[in-house]
C-alpha cells in the first residue's frame, strides 16, 4: 500500500493510500468528534460533526468520508471547525428530547458525549420538534423515533453487515425519518431481532424491551423459585459496565454478583450450550451415515433463525433441529430439575442473561414451552442485568470470585466457546470426532475455524471421511454462504453460522461499544476460558452425562425429541401480513 | 408519515404492473426507472406495488418506500384526476412562486397537499425540476408551465378542468 504524507494540525503524519483523514488522524492519536461514523461501517458522512479545515477548500469536509492526498494540509481544531461543530449539536439538541436522566442511554449517549466535548451550556435554537409515538410492537427492541439523530448507523448495519434491510431513511428534509417500509412497525417487517441496530445507535432511539422490573417482583416473591442462567459471551464483557477493561474474565465475580442480587441458583448455559452438542453432534453423525439433508447447519442463534425462516425458508430443512443452548437450559430446568428439587415446575422462574436481543424474542415462540410451561420466562441483555446489579449497589469488580451451582453449573470447554464465531462447529467436532471414532480427538483446538475472518472454511478429516466445515458471523455473510448451498455449488457438510459480528460477543445486548477491536478481547477471554478448562469436550460432561442416564436416555432419544428439539416456520420476507403454513421439515 | 399500504390489488392491475416490470432489466439501477414505469400504470405507487419492485429487484421492500417517499414526484396514494406541482425551491421562489401559489389557492380554494372536493386537482409543493431559466414554474402531470404570472393561473387551469 502507498503511503502518503500530509500534515494534521502542524504535524507531519504518515497514512495509508485510500485511508480517510479521520483514520489517518485516530492513527496519529488525533482526536476528532463523530457520531455517524463507526469502525464496523461504511462512511456516510451524514451527521457533519467531524469536519475539519483543509488548506485550499472553500468548505469543510467530513474527515469520515476525506480520502488522504500526499500534501494534504489539515486542521482539527480552528475557531471555524469548532464553531461548525457546535452548531451542528445546537441543531441536533434542538430537536431532541431533554430527558437524558431518565433516557436509558444516559451516560452511554454519544449524543451526550458530544455535547459535553463540544462544550454546549445552553440551547440557542428553538423551534419545532418533531412528535413521534414509540413503536413498542416487537418482544426485542423499541423504537424512540423522536430520540432519532438520522446518523443512520441502524441502516447501514442492518444493510451491510446483516443485509436485512428492514428500515431505511424516508422522506426528506425536515420529514426525513428511520424506519420500517410504510411506516409500519417492527413486528410487521422482516427483522430478524438481531439488535445490532440497538448496538450501534449512537442514542436512546433504539433499546432493548428491558424485563428487569418483572424480574425483581419475582425475585422478591417467597413462592418463587427464581433460577438464573447466564450465556457463555456474558462472562467476557459484563466486565465492561463496572469499569473493567474489555476481555476481563469475571465468571466467578459474575456468578458472586447474580448471588447477591437474590436469585435461588446461578447456573450456566454452558452447561446446556454442552447439551446441544451432544445431541447436534448425533444429529451430524446421523445425517452423514443416513443420507440425510446436508450440509447441516446450526440453530442456536435466533437471529440466526429468523433470518433462515425470512430470506431462506426453501432450506429450513438443513437446519440442525436442536434448540439453543437457552432453551434446552428452560427445559431441562423446569422437568428434570424441578423434579430433581421436588418443586412444581409453575413455582419456578428461569431468567437468562444473554449477549442477545432477539432471545428475548425465541422465548416467546409458541414452540418453547415443552416443559409444559414458559421454558424461559425472562431475557436480560448482559446490559440489563449490569443495570440490575447497579440498581442492588452491587460493584461486580471488586465482588471475590463464586462458584456456580450444581448440577446445571457444571461445564466444559466446548461450551463456553459457544459465544465466539467458530465455537459451535469447534466443540460439535471435538464430539463428533469421537462419537464417530470412538478414539481420542488428537487435537482439541480447531484453530482454522476460529478468528475473525467473515466466512471460514476448513476441511476436518474424521477417519478418513472428509468433513467440510464453513462458518460465518454477520447475516451478509450467511447470505453468501446460503446463495451458494441454494445454487448447489457449495458442498459442505457442516455450517454454523452466528447472526452477530465476532459471534454472541458482538451480541445486539453487549456493552456499549462494541467494536472490531473490543470483539477480538472478548474472543481472546473466551479462548482462555477454554483453554484452562480440564474437561473441553461435552460429551466428557458428567452432568450431561447423569442427566442422560436418569432422565433423557440417549442422545437424539425419545424425550430428547419432545424437549430439546424443534421445528422452523417459514415467513415472507416481502409481505410479512400473509399468515404462512408450516413447512415440514 | 405512514401511509396506509393500499392492499389488495385488482387481478389486472397486478398483471398490468407484472408487465410493465418486465420491460426491465432487474438490477438495482433500474428501482426509479420502475417506479416511474408503476406510477405511469397506475397513476400512483401503492405499497403492493412497491413490495412487486422489492422482490423483482431483491432488495428490500423499506428501500424501495425510501426512495418512493424521497421523491415528489412519485405519488404514493391514490389522488386528485391532476396534481399540481409548484416548484419551491429558491430560484422560484425569489421569482415568485409565492404569488403563484396565493392564485392557485384562491382559484382551487386547497392548500399544497390537499385535493379539491370534486377530486380533479391536488396540490403540491416540490423541489427544483431543474427549469430554473423559467422560473417560477409548476409542473401539471407532465407538462411544465413557467414564466409564471398570478394571473396567468385560472386560464392554465380550466384547460385541465375541461379535459
Amino acid at each position: 500500500m502507498a503511503k502518503v504524507t500530509l500534515t494534521i494540525n502542524g504535524r507531519p503524519v504518515q497514512a495509508e493510500q485510500g485511508q480517510t483523514v479521520l483514520e489517518a488522524a485516530t492513527a496519529a492519536g488525533i482526536y476528532i468528534p463523530t457520531l455517524c461514523a463507526h469502525p464496523d461501517l461504511k462512511p456516510e458522512g451524514v451527521c457533519r460533526i467531524c469536519v475539519v479545515e483543509v488548506k485550499g477548500q472553500r468548505v469543510l469536509p467530513t474527515s469520515c468520508t476525506l480520502p488522504v492526498a500526499e500534501g494534504m494540509i489539515v486542521d482539527t481544531n480552528t475557531p471555524n471547525v469548532r464553531d461548525a461543530r457546535k452548531i451542528v449539536v445546537e441543531l441536533l439538541l434542538a430537536n431532541h428530547p431533554s430527558d437524558c436522566l431518565t433516557c436509558s442511554r444516559n451516560q452511554t449517549c454519544e449524543l451526550q458525549k458530544l455535547s459535553q466535548e463540544v462544550g454546549i451550556r445552553q440551547l440557542p435554537f428553538e423551534g419545532a420538534r418533531r412528535r413521534h409515538e414509540s413503536d413498542v410492537s416487537s418482544p426485542s427492541i423499541i423504537r424512540n423515533p423522536e430520540k432519532c439523530v438520522l446518523c443512520q448507523r441502524c441502516v447501514r448495519v442492518c444493510h451491510q453487515i446483516q443485509s436485512v434491510g428492514c428500515i431505511f431513511t424516508s422522506n426528506r428534509g425536515w420529514d426525513t425519518e428511520i424506519g420500517p417500509a410504510f411506516g409500519q412497525d417492527l413486528a410487521n417487517t422482516a427483522c430478524v431481532y438481531c439488535g445490532q441496530c440497538v448496538a450501534h445507535c449512537p442514542t436512546g432511539a433504539l433499546e432493548t424491551v428491558n424485563p428487569s422490573s418483572a424480574v425483581w417482583d419475582d425475585l422478591r416473591n417467597p413462592d418463587k423459585y427464581v433460577i438464573v442462567q447466564t450465556a457463555p459471551a456474558v462472562r467476557a464483557a459484563i466486565g465492561e459496565e463496572f469499569g473493567l477493561p474489555p476481555g476481563t474474565r469475571v465468571t466467578g465475580k459474575m456468578v458472586a454478583a447474580l448471588r447477591r442480587m437474590g436469585f435461588d441458583k446461578v447456573f450456566d448455559t454452558d452447561f446446556s450450550a454442552d447439551l446441544t452438542i451432544v445431541e447436534e453432534a448425533h444429529e451430524l453423525v446421523k445425517r452423514v451415515s443416513e443420507g440425510g439433508k446436508l450440509p447441516m447447519i446450526t440453530s442456536c442463534s435466533p437471529g440466526w433463525v429468523n433470518f433462515i425462516e425470512t430470506f431462506y425458508p426453501d432450506l429450513l430443512g438443513h437446519l440442525s433441529s436442536c434448540k439453543s443452548p437457552q432453551q434446552m437450559f428452560g427445559a431441562v430446568a423446569k422437568t428434570y430439575y424441578a423434579q430433581k428439587l421436588g418443586i412444581d415446575p409453575a413455582r419456578m422462574v428461569v431468567v437468562s442473561v444473554m449477549p442477545c436481543v432477539a432471545k428475548k424474542f425465541e422465548c416467546e415462540r409458541p414452540e418453547m414451552r415443552s416443559s409444559g410451561y414458559k421454558d424461559v420466562d425472562y431475557v436480560l441483555t448482559t446490559r440489563e442485568a449490569a443495570g440490575m446489579m447497579h440498581e442492588a449497589g452491587i460493584n461486580l469488580a471488586e465482588l471475590p470470585d463464586a462458584e456456580f451451582d450444581q448440577p446445571l453449573g457444571i461445564t466444559t470447554g466446548a461450551g463456553v466457546i459457544f459465544g465466539a464465531t467458530g465455537g459451535v462447529m469447534e466443540a460439535a467436532l471435538r464430539t463428533a470426532y469421537e462419537v464417530i471414532t470412538g478414539k481420542e480427538v488428537p487435537s482439541l483446538d480447531i484453530t482454522a475455524v476460529r478468528g475473525m475472518d467473515g466466512v471460514k472454511e476448513a476441511t476436518i478429516d474424521i477417519n478418513g471421511l472428509p468433513v467440510k466445515a464453513a462458518v460465518a458471523h454477520g447475516l451478509a455473510n450467511a447470505r453468501e454462504i446460503m446463495d451458494r448451498v441454494r445454487s448447489g455449488e457449495a458442498d459442505y457438510t457442516f455450517i454454523e453460522v452466528m447472526a452477530c459480528p465476532g459471534g454472541c460477543l458482538g451480541g445486539g445486548g453487549q456493552p456499549y461499544p462494541t467494536t472490531p477491536e473490543i470483539r477480538k478481547k472478548r474472543a481472546e477471554a473466551i479462548y482462555a476460558i477454554d483453554r484452562d478448562m480440564v474437561l473441553r469436550k461435552s460429551h466428557e460432561n458428567p452432568a450431561i452425562q447423569e442427566l442422560y442416564a436418569e432422565f433423557l436416555g440417549e442422545p437424539l432419544g425419545h424425550k430428547s425429541h419432545e424437549l430439546l428439539h424443534t421445528h422452523y416456520t417459514p415467513k415472507d420476507a416481502y409481505e410479512q401480513d400473509e399468515d404462512l403454513e408450516p413447512a415440514s421439515v | 408519515m405512514a401511509v396506509e399500504k393500499t392492499c389488495c390489488a385488482s387481478a389486472e392491475e397486478e398483471k398490468a404492473v407484472r408487465t410493465a416490470l418486465e420491460a426491465f432489466e432487474p438490477v438495482r439501477t433500474n428501482l426509479i426507472p420502475m417506479l416511474h414505469a408503476v406510477q405511469e400504470t397506475l397513476g400512483q405507487i401503492p405499497g403492493w406495488a412497491m413490495e412487486e419492485v422489492a422482490e423483482t429487484l431483491n432488495v428490500p421492500v423499506a428501500e424501495v418506500w425510501g426512495t418512493a417517499s424521497f421523491y415528489t414526484m412519485f405519488d404514493l396514494q391514490s389522488r386528485a384526476k391532476h396534481i399540481i406541482r409548484l416548484c419551491e425551491s429558491p430560484p422560484c421562489h425569489i421569482t415568485g412562486a409565492a404569488g403563484i401559489l396565493d392564485a392557485i389557492q384562491e382559484e382551487l380554494g386547497i392548500g399544497p397537499g390537499e385535493v379539491t372536493p370534486d377530486g380533479v386537482f391536488g396540490l403540491e409543493l416540490v423541489s427544483c425540476f431543474g427549469v430554473c431559466g423559467v422560473a417560477p414554474a409548476m409542473i401539471v402531470d407532465h407538462e411544465v408551465h413557467g414564466n409564471l404570472r398570478p394571473e396567468m393561473v385560472p386560464q392554465l387551469l380550466q384547460k385541465y378542468r375541461e379535459q
